[in-house]
């Protein structure tokens, strides 16, 4: 239980975004995908296959809202009435609470797709980093599904175990990449525990030891790369590797990753954690196209 | 002879002396993080319980998680060779023998003699170790001493979905925010660890007698779930069953 007077360093702040560029009015279709995650949820509009905007938000404690809300905020940022949708999908952990969604798709699917747009049709990697699991996605030039692999039983490597760094070293969550740069001296080894729950332990032993808060958050974004870089090795990373998700933000964590896999990842002028819905989104748009309700 | 066994765990270093197999003498000290200092602290507790000098003592035995740093003593005993024979000493038909401590969760199974033949560690992850059950109390505002017997108020199942112990934390908040009973979350927080511990008992396959030991074995709420996990098999218990491996180390450093 969180006391009133801690600071909650796992918060981060919702957002709504609108393309200047486009006009729902002028567009034959707009369709809207929602990706309900563990921890955030997305609301993508598409207007004829164009991002029109979108919100990020937090994921409450009930589905149907978060979905309702991330929908409501992204049509507010584009001031479109929600009956001018033309389609829905829901994707995510939470998709089949999205009450108004037409079908859902899983978010491995609408990740690879969404990816395909955000990055361009080089995309062969796909590693989504989320809240609560990691997934490592193959994808062809089309943004389809090859083949892939995923960790959802266990907190290491995933958002929630950052989260939990974040608050034990009082360190805002979106800082904390930045952050773990910033300290002289060699890189410290990883933390050596798998378990979050036992890295906590080791990491309150480094900082009694003397450790800088920097110090140990950089030896848990080390742990934090390694533990993906093991699931990403059992799917094998190709050329043309892209991040998604939330922790796709944490340099802290993707640098080194990057570092350990021996590549550049695809950069891209989106926020990547739109990719699930942006997806769902455009599978919307097919199926308006294809003339399906 | 007189021999000492010291089990130094991830929370707590234990010490037992013993003389042909009776105890003469016991102490526990939090291991903190100088875990040679707390083996040295307990071993003068136990010897000043005892009322014996530390020259009559013949042997130290050591085990445990911390046993490679404890100098004073001679013998570095396996684990789980000092829970089979801790477990033995105790029930000397055990078959089975379970060790679930603040961070490891252990089995072996013994032949009819109570030489080891298979054993399962856990020791990477809390969800099977007693670090589960302090997040779980911790998210649930009760003591870990309370939130055994707690669960046993409850005969409700509820599947908790979570393995993880950090996913585990966000689904007990979700069940307090959902105001089920605290008996009722406790009970399905137990049938949990339960679960991954009887897991483990199961990859080294459960022959009678069961015996468990470990500090978590004080916890009746896991008797019971575990019990029920096994499918009714009896659950033996020693009186001090912390002690266990401590009493397995002076036993194997007597040879």
């Amino acid at each position: 239980m969180v006391s009133a007077n801690k600071p909650e360093c796992w918060r981060w702040t919702e957002s709504s975004w609108r393309n200047p560029d486009l006009d729902w009015c002028t567009a034959r279709f707009v369709t809207v995908g929602i990706d309900v995650g563990s921890v955030s949820s997305q609301a993508v509009l598409v207007a004829d296959g164009r991002i029109l905007g979108y919100a990020n938000m937090r994921t409450g404690s009930n589905s149907p809202d978060s979905a309702r809300r991330a929908l409501r905020s992204a049509l507010d940022a584009v001031a479109m009435p929600p009956d001018r949708m033309d389609g829905c999908i829901g994707t995510g952990y939470g998709r089949v609470n999205v009450p108004f969604a037409d079908r859902t798709l899983t978010e491995i699917t609408c990740h690879a797709r969404g990816a395909n747009f955000l990055f361009g049709p080089g995309v062969r990697t796909v590693l989504d980093v989320g809240g609560q699991d990691i997934k490592c996605i193959r994808c062809d030039e089309k943004g389809r599904v090859t083949n892939f692999v995923m960790n959802d039983k266990c907190a290491a490597g995933t958002g929630r175990g950052m989260e939990v760094f974040a608050d034990l070293l009082g360190v805002p969550i979106t800082e904390v990449g930045e952050r773990s740069f910033e300290f002289t001296g060699p890189e410290p080894a990883a933390v050596s525990s798998t378990c979050v729950v036992y890295a906590k332990s080791e990491a309150i032993g480094l900082l009694r030891k003397g450790w800088t808060r920097e110090q140990v958050l950089a030896a848990y974004c080390k742990a934090m790369a390694e533990r993906i870089f093991a699931l990403v090795e059992r799917v094998g990373v190709k050329p043309g590797f892209a991040a998604t998700g939330g922790l796709a933000k944490n340099r802290g964590i993707m640098d080194r990753l990057m570092r350990r896999i021996g590549l550049e990842r695809l950069p891209t002028e989106w926020d990547a954690q739109i990719a699930g819905a942006l997806g769902a989104a455009l599978f919307a748009y097919d199926r308006c196209l294809k003339g399906g309700d | 002879m007189i021999t000492a066994g010291i089990d130094c765990g991830a929370q707590n270093t234990k010490c037992v002396v013993l003389r042909n197999g009776g105890i003469l003498g016991r102490a526990m000290e939090p291991t903190g993080f100088e875990p040679a200092r707390a083996a040295e602290a307990s071993l003068a507790m136990a010897l000043r319980q005892a009322g014996i000098a530390g020259a009559a003592l013949r042997r130290i035995g050591a085990t445990g998680s911390g046993r490679p740093v404890l100098r004073i003593a001679a013998d570095r005993v396996n684990p789980v060779r000092a829970m089979a024979k801790g477990a033995r000493h105790f029930f000397p038909g055990a078959r089975t023998v379970v060790d679930v401590g603040a961070e490891e969760g252990r089995a072996v199974r013994l032949d009819d003699d109570g030489n080891p033949v298979d054993f399962a560690v856990n020791e990477r992850c809390a969800a099977g170790a007693g670090a589960f059950i302090e997040a779980m109390a911790r998210a649930l505002e009760v003591t870990v001493e309370a939130i055994g017997p707690l669960s046993l108020q409850s005969n409700r199942e509820i599947p908790m979905n979570a393995q993880c112990a950090i996913f585990a934390e966000s689904e007990v908040i979700g069940m307090i925010h959902s105001n089920i009973a605290k008996a009722d979350i406790s009970r399905a927080i137990h049938d949990a660890i339960a679960g991954r511990v009887a897991s483990i008992v199961r990859r080294v396959g459960l022959q009678a007698d069961v015996v468990l030991i470990g500090g978590l074995a004080r916890n009746p709420g896991l008797r019971s779930s575990l019990a029920r996990q096994l499918k009714g098999v009896q659950v033996h218990v020693p009186a001090d069953p912390e002690f266990g491996a401590a009493v397995g180390a002076a036993l194997a450093a007597a040879g």
